[in-house]
């Protein structure tokens, strides 16, 4: 793992930013064509992106789908995320598109237009509700992991529950390493020994940040997640591959 | 080297504080290249130096060296040799580094260009002039509070102190976060260095002032946008951005930017 690492750093400065350009470009293509074109449902399986599933009101132009009123949730989530903010300002921005002195020099912006966060970017700060929306979609997303247990109403394992649950424990995972929640459970306070239930905070607060550690990961991981259990979920529903029963 | 000779009566065989010896010079028979930036606020340009290169030396050592031997009119600043007092700080192959702490070795034998910080003044060669950090540092709202020293602190609360606390101000994140560097954000921005003296403050225990209109408005905390540059090169490993910085946006977000919190404190009439 250190030696990729180490290999990583040493490639051109500009591989990264292109990197996630282009990883980042694929997902809001695949994620729109997805939720615009495709249906969502298939046996036992919910696709991720249709979570929770609602119906399409009458008077809605076809053009707007049904997960479409839910999508904006997590795809807000990721854009307001601590981390997708550094990935985009340095991959779409280049604001830096890294450190070292010859990339810095290539900022495109003029130095007296730079703003940060303090003209648009300072909507990011609402990231924190949609941290809170995110747990509700999470919930839904537990609830059809727990579903593919069960496929015609008995317990059983396939290989598509596994992916399922893969996916919504990386979410999680990605969700609970939050910088905002790190905040919300025990950030904000000065002092534990001075406020009820502040061990308590302290020990939450100490798990979070240990999670938090590796919330780039937990971001990459679980974006990819969600885009092979998609996959996954496309490729059994068009029989080009069989969901083999593990157990049941 | 001798041990408990007359010249050295505590057979004392620490080198940090001396450039490397010319006896110990030339014994790996290879040569170590670098291009030192020559000049100052008005400009210059990189001079080449050839030096033979010693098993293990850091690039202070080699630029010492080269002071000694080659360009005795070479500025460069250092004091400690041991990563603790942040004075070496200059900038190897466009990333600001501790000269002390960086060996020559880690270049591969690739050419090696020394230059001053940019995001400050050059006053000449290496040293560039980082008394602006002394006048923000002024500015900030010091410890204060009602009780009188030594206070009674716990452990839990204190813990996360301990990281900003390491600080040796080398003021390396300052020069390469690129609000100071490529912006020129000086007046209006404090840079990453002062967002961690504030964590800490804000989150001491025992501290009672607020800064958090400070930090939105004079040290521009806005302004960072959190790319983590300055977290890449802290020599003592400090988390600035994941641990110092969001914690602060966080709490200025809590103050400022969050309606249900904002509707909570007109309610309560606070
Ligand atoms: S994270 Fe913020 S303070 Fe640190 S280098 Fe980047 S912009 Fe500057
Ligand atoms: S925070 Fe790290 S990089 Fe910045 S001045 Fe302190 S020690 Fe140097
Ligand atoms: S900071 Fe990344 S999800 Fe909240
Ligand atoms: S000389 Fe003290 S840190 Fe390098």
């Amino acid at each position: 793992m250190s030696s990729i690492a180490a290999a990583w750093r040493r490639l051109p400065w500009w591989v990264e930013p292109v990197s996630v350009v282009i990883v980042l470009s694929v997902f809001g293509l695949y994620s729109f064509a997805i939720v615009s074109f495709l249906p969502g449902e298939y046996k036992e399986y919910l696709s991720p992106f249709y979570s929770p599933p609602i119906p399409h009101p009458d008077w809605m132009p076809d053009f707007i789908t049904a997960p479409m009123f839910i999508i904006w949730m997590p795809l807000g989530f990721r854009a307001t995320c601590y981390y997708y903010r550094k990935a985009y300002y340095r991959a779409f921005f280049w604001d830096p598109p890294a450190c070292q002195a010859g990339a810095q020099e290539r900022e495109p912006r003029k130095a007296e237009n730079y703003r940060g966060e303090r003209a648009v970017f300072v909507l990011n700060n609402v990231h924190r509700y949609f941290l809170y929306a995110s747990f509700v979609v999470l919930a839904f997303l537990w609830y059809d992991t727990v579903l593919t247990f069960f496929p015609g109403g008995s317990f059983g394992v396939k290989v598509g529950s596994i992916i399922w649950l893969a996916n919504v424990v990386l979410l999680s995972t990605y969700s609970l390493s939050c910088h905002s929640l790190r905040h919300i459970i025990g950030g904000n306070k000065d002092c534990y020994t001075c406020v009820r239930g502040g061990n308590t905070r302290r020990k939450l607060y100490n798990g979070v940040s240990r999670l938090n550690l590796q919330h780039p990961q937990w971001a990459w991981f679980s974006l990819f997640s969600v885009l092979l259990t998609d996959i996954y979920f496309r490729l059994i529903q068009a029989g080009v591959i069989p969901d083999l029963t593990i157990l049941g | 080297m001798s041990e408990g000779n007359g010249n050295n009566p505590g057979g004392v065989t620490s080198k940090a504080h001396s450039p490397v010896p010319d006896e110990d010079l030339g014994k790996s028979g290879k040569m170590a290249k670098l291009k030192i930036f020559r000049g100052d606020a008005e400009g210059g340009e990189e001079i080449g130096y050839e030096i033979p290169l010693v098993e293990g030396m850091v690039v202070l050592d080699a630029v010492l060296a080269i002071q000694a031997q080659q360009a005795p009119d070479l500025a460069v600043r250092w004091n400690c040799k041991a990563a603790h007092c942040g004075s070496c700080s200059a900038e190897i192959n466009g990333r600001p580094k501790l000269l002390c702490k960086t060996r020559v070795e880690e270049y591969d034998g690739g050419e090696i260009h020394v230059g001053p910080m940019r995001a400050f003044p050059v006053i000449k060669d290496l040293v560039s002039d980082v008394s602006w950090n002394y006048e923000v540092s002024k500015g900030i709202k010091p410890f204060q509070s009602s009780e009188q020293a030594p206070f009674t602190m716990y452990e839990e609360d204190v813990e996360r102190l301990y990281e900003p606390k390491k600080c040796i101000e080398c003021f390396m994140c300052q020069d390469v976060c690129h609000v100071l560097r490529t912006h020129h954000k000086h007046p209006e921005f404090a840079g990453p260095r002062f967002f961690v003296r504030n964590q800490w403050l804000e989150m001491h225990p025992m501290d009672e002032a607020d800064r958090l209109a400070d930090l939105k408005e004079d040290n521009g905390l806005g302004f960072c946008n959190i790319t983590k540059c300055c977290t890449e090169v802290c020599p003592v490993d400090i988390h600035i951005t994941d641990n110092s910085i969001i914690p602060l946006k966080e709490r200025v977000a809590d103050e400022y930017y969050d309606p249900a919190k904002w509707l909570m404190r007109k309610i309560r009439g606070s």
